[in-house]
């Protein structure tokens, strides 16, 4: 067993990290590029639309274009940004030194990782994916295309990923909290982490069968959709919905987790009704699963099955009002500091429950019959993607920047950059209900001048440059702050805040706690500072800390991971280079290979000697 | 204080653009209903925003209270009062968005039923049944007398008319948002819709499933006409024979005969129906779904090189030189059976 960590280049470092915290700094670069080229592809979507029968993009293009954006941004943007949280967070706020399985939260990443860049591939190889990120059969099974080969394998390699870091997470939070934690102590993040990643667990699984039968379809000619072979195309749609309605629950989720730790820390009071919170929590999470075929209204699934997912669907208002209510009596009677982070998240309150209540519109299922798969659909989903998840990404971004980069983002770019993403995101999406409404169907890639359609577009569209401006403001702030930014080096707890993430050092030290906390109550720094010296008690002496080591096997498995997804899908090319066997051979080898290696050799991890932790805790302070 | 003038300026401006009349165009927009469904949801659309704007008005006004009152003054450190919840003031927000969501559970359920019809033409004998068929990108209407129309689709006025929806190729749905709600043409199932018109005129329909590149293109129209010049109309398409049809334009007969395009486009009775059917072309008013039926130039084009105006279409390219092209087009323009006094 090694005694000390050797050193090595910080290229090779970040390669074969397990450290929780490398991994949740990793996941929010991946989220931010992916975030960017999806946004992208929105902006040319609405420069398309800024004028009636534009010619920018053909009807092609702006199908590979939706169908990425869509993927894109609910996979490997929103996803990975809030399990980069998630990863730096929920360890600190327990008390944990690291996740349960630090190796497979690497091999997580890098599993997330190589399915992301597998989907991106398909640019090279004539075109994106073109059917919706839905991919309804018949059209996804169109033999033409590659891109959606691309969609199935990619999706079903990166969903490997979420998979396997959702399990993690479930075991850390059940597992690893420090003394006195209990499951009712949990900040509500890691409440709602917990939540979703059981949901992944149960959404993600129908989701792997659902992509497989699609691939057997394409790849092997398998008929299980085609209705002339005894097959049948509705049964696609509720596969994907029974994953696909959790998953947005899966984003949505710790998008309140975060919103539930902003409010409560710079109105400097605690959460009111926590135990509801916890509960609306699991009830949402729940209802979340019996709601699927909301989606599906118009599909003919008959009467009574249409009004009871109606009333289903309805009732999911219920706890989430509860929740809004909650956070604005948390704000109320509080000391409120209006700075970005808290900007965001008291604005997302608001701007959520506009996207609620036309939610509940819609789930009146005869009225839905005029809103479904229309632009109004396409608002009310942006008022909860973009005005729920994307604002409280924004809020945590601003939140725990300075714990995850030792430096503050700056303040006044940070307000401009709200105020224009504000303003461009209303200007974007409102108008959009009423083009829904006017007859405008969603997923189209132009529209008939004369049909009143066009100032609503104009208006959308401009509506857009106001967010992409806001988004290089946002990138400024961060490249300027990076070089002037207010450091906090050596302050553990920069905003004044209340749970025990702010108690660790900063930086914070690879094993986060030197002696793992004492926890006394819900919000336990909070406590410390109110009941006792401000700092946290330790529940253990000072000793030697065994830390797992790095490893570069899950670099090697992904890797692996890619070329049998692209191996398969070489099967499907005209004139592949090589044979496409050779791809899957020389994938299953490394993928399985690199398991092999895992479980044969043993390794023991190595220890942080106790004079090194002495040392620490003499330089950063605390201790006892 | 310039945020929050911003924040309370921003919604209110849009609101005002939207009350200046924006309603879109007459006989598309939901907003405008023509017909007993489009009124019917129209009415509950109304139903639904008044209670959820009284909800978002009373989260603003919260919102607002607290934006202004609770903001931390400049060298404020005393702590607030730390309250952990209130279990009257949670149940009553959970009681009261309970009894508002039942005032819609009612017509959520009673709608449901009402718009539910059987795609079974023997359920619906004394109605008027059309057989929709979604194909990519184009709408087929078969009609129970025994004759098919391509892109428009006749209906009687006041009265409701079943269409029973299907699909050849890929999913589609079939939208007329002035006259009701959609439901899906899906391949291998057999759905159906009601729709009423309650006055004479053209309304515009829309597919509304992405079916392809050319989705957006999948525009058609629904004409209302009333009842005795609806039979009328009838009475003429079920007369209407290719051989005939020719007497009007002869030369365009033989290129449309010379170049097999009876092979796809039926005319009355005959050819098939693999591309829209063409017997009443001359009445139609636009071509392909979208393009300007008087457009000579641009349906020569079409002709030519389908692709380039709908990418991804099944018609094939043809190679036609411009006197025939003439003719052909002054072929497919005789091609009317709409009464010679029709208003529409
Ligand atoms: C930031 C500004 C954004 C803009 C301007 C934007 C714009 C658009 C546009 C124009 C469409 C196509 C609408 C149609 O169906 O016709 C679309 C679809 C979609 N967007 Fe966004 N979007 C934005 C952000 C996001 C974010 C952050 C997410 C998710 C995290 C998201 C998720 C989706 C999804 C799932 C679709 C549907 C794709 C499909 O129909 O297959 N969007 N968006
Ligand atoms: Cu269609």
């Amino acid at each position: 067993m090694a005694s000390y960590k050797k050193e090595k280049g910080v290229v090779w470092d970040w390669l074969t990290t397990v450290d929780h915290k490398k991994l949740g700094i990793m996941y929010l670069i991946a989220g931010t590029l992916f975030f960017l080229k999806a946004g992208l592809m929105a902006v040319f979507m609405r420069i398309q639309l800024i004028m009636p029968e534009n010619s920018f993009l053909t009807g092609q293009t702006f199908n590979e274009f939706i169908t990425m954006h869509g993927t894109i941004m609910l996979f490997l943007a929103a996803t990975p940004l809030l399990f980069a949280f998630m990863n730096f967070v929920i360890p600190l706020q327990i008390g944990a030194r690291d996740v349960a399985f630090p190796f497979v939260n690497a091999l997580g990443f890098w599993i997330f990782l190589s399915g992301g860049l597998l989907l991106s591939t398909s640019w090279f190889f004539g075109g994106g994916p073109d059917a919706g990120w839905t991919a309804y059969v018949p059209l996804s099974l169109n033999e033409e295309q590659l891109g959606l080969d691309f969609y199935v394998l990619g999706l079903q390699v990166s969903g490997i990923g979420t998979l396997i870091s959702a399990i993690n997470f479930l075991v850390t939070i059940i597992n690893m909290r420090a003394p006195g934690m209990t499951m009712m102590r949990l900040p509500l993040f890691v409440w709602t982490s917990f939540v979703t990643s059981t949901l992944i667990l149960f959404a993600f699984t129908p989701l792997a069968a659902g992509l497989a039968l699609l691939m057997l379809e394409r790849i092997f000619d398998a008929q299980f959709f085609n209705p002339a072979a005894g097959g049948n195309v509705v049964i696609w749609q509720h596969i994907f919905w029974i994953f696909g309605h959790p998953e947005v629950y899966i984003l949505v989720l710790p998008a309140f987790g975060i919103i539930s730790e902003v409010i409560p820390a710079f109105s400097r009071k605690r959460l009111f009704g926590y135990t509801a919170m916890v509960f609306a929590t699991m009830i949402i999470a729940f209802l979340g699963f019996m709601v699927w075929a909301h989606h599906m209204f118009t599909v003919g699934i008959g009467p009574v099955a249409n009004s009871i997912f109606a009333i289903a669907t309805m009732t999911i208002a219920v706890p989430t009002g509860i929740k809004i209510f909650n956070w604005l009596f948390t704000m109320w009677g509080g000391k409120i500091t209006f700075n970005t982070a808290m900007l965001f998240a008291s604005s997302f309150v608001p701007t959520f429950v506009l996207g609620g209540v036309t939610g509940v519109m819609l789930a009146m299922a005869p009225v839905d019959y005029l809103y479904h798969d229309t632009y109004f659909v396409v608002a009310h989903f942006h008022y909860i993607i973009v005005g729920g998840i994307v604002l409280a990404l924004f809020a945590g971004l601003f939140y725990w920047y300075p714990k995850m980069f030792n430096h503050k983002l700056n303040e006044k770019l940070g307000v401009v950059f709200f105020i224009l993403f504000t303003i461009g995101f209303h200007l974007t999406f409102f108008v959009q209900h009423f083009l829904g409404l006017m007859g405008m169907p969603r997923r189209v890639y132009t529209y008939l001048g004369g049909q009143g359609l066009d100032e609503f577009n104009m208006i959308s569209t401009i509506g857009t440059f106001f967010m992409s401006a806001a988004v290089i403001v946002l990138v400024i702030n961060i490249v300027y702050s990076a070089i002037k930014g207010e450091r906090v080096i050596g302050i553990n707890d920069p905003w004044d805040a209340r749970t025990l993430e702010w108690a660790t050092p900063t930086p914070v030290p690879e094993y986060n706690f030197a002696q793992t906390p004492q926890i006394r109550s819900l919000d336990p720094l909070f406590y410390e500072k109110v009941h006792g010296d401000g700092t946290m008690k330790p529940a253990e002496p000072v000793d030697d800390i065994h830390m797992p080591n790095g490893s570069i096997l899950p670099v090697i498995i992904s890797i692996g991971l890619y070329f049998l997804g692209f191996g398969l899908i070489m099967l499907e090319m005209a004139e592949p280079i090589v044979s496409p066997w050779i791809v899957v051979a020389l994938g299953g080898l490394l993928t399985f290979g690199g398991m092999a290696m895992r479980s044969l050799k043993d390794d023991h991890g190595y220890h942080i000697p106790k004079s090194v932790v002495k040392a620490d805790l003499k330089k950063l302070g605390g201790g006892k | 204080m310039l945020k929050n003038l911003l924040w309370r300026l921003t919604p209110a401006a849009l609101v005002l653009v939207f009350l200046s009349g924006c309603l879109g165009e007459e006989n598309l927009t939901a907003l405008d209903p023509k017909g007993e469904a489009a009124q019917w949801i129209y009415d509950n659309m109304i139903l639904s925003l008044v209670i959820m704007t009284l909800v978002s008005v009373i989260v603003f006004a919260i919102f607002f209270i607290i934006v202004v009152k609770f903001r931390r003054k400049e060298g404020d450190d005393e702590l607030p009062k730390q309250v952990h919840g209130n279990t009257a003031m949670e149940i009553t927000w959970t009681v009261i968005p309970v009894l508002l969501l039942i005032i819609l559970f009612i017509p959520t359920v009673t709608g449901t039923f009402e718009f539910h019809v059987d795609a079974d033409p023997a359920e619906h004998e004394d109605a008027v049944y059309i057989n929709v068929t979604g194909h990519q990108y184009w709408w087929q209407f078969d009609y129970e007398e025994g004759f098919t129309a391509g892109q428009e689709v006749y209906i009687p006025v006041g009265e409701r008319v079943v269409f029973e929806l299907n699909a050849e190729d890929v999913i589609h749905s079939f939208w007329v948002p002035a006259l009701g709600g959609k439901i899906d043409n899906i391949p291998g199932v057999s759905n159906a819709l009601w729709l009423q018109a309650e006055e004479p005129g053209v309304y515009l329909g829309k597919c509304a499933e992405l079916c392809g590149p050319s989705h957006a293109l999948m525009d058609f129209k629904v004409i209302a006409l009333e009842r005795d010049e609806y039979d009328q109309w009838v009475d003429d398409m079920l007369a209407v024979e290719a051989e005939e049809t020719a007497a009007n334009a002869e030369a365009g007969y033989e290129v449309f005969q010379e170049n097999a395009c009876i092979n796809c486009h039926a005319i009355g009775g005959e050819g098939m129906a693999t591309g829209p059917t063409l017997t009443n072309f001359g009445d139609r008013q636009k071509f392909a779904g979208v393009y300007d039926i008087d457009d000579d130039e641009e349906l020569a084009n079409w002709i030519r090189n389908p692709e380039e105006l709908k990418q991804g279409n099944n018609m094939p390219p043809h190679d036609i030189s411009d006197d025939d092209m003439e003719d052909l087009i002054a072929y497919l323009r005789s091609l009317q059976v709409r009464p010679a006094d029709a208003d529409y």
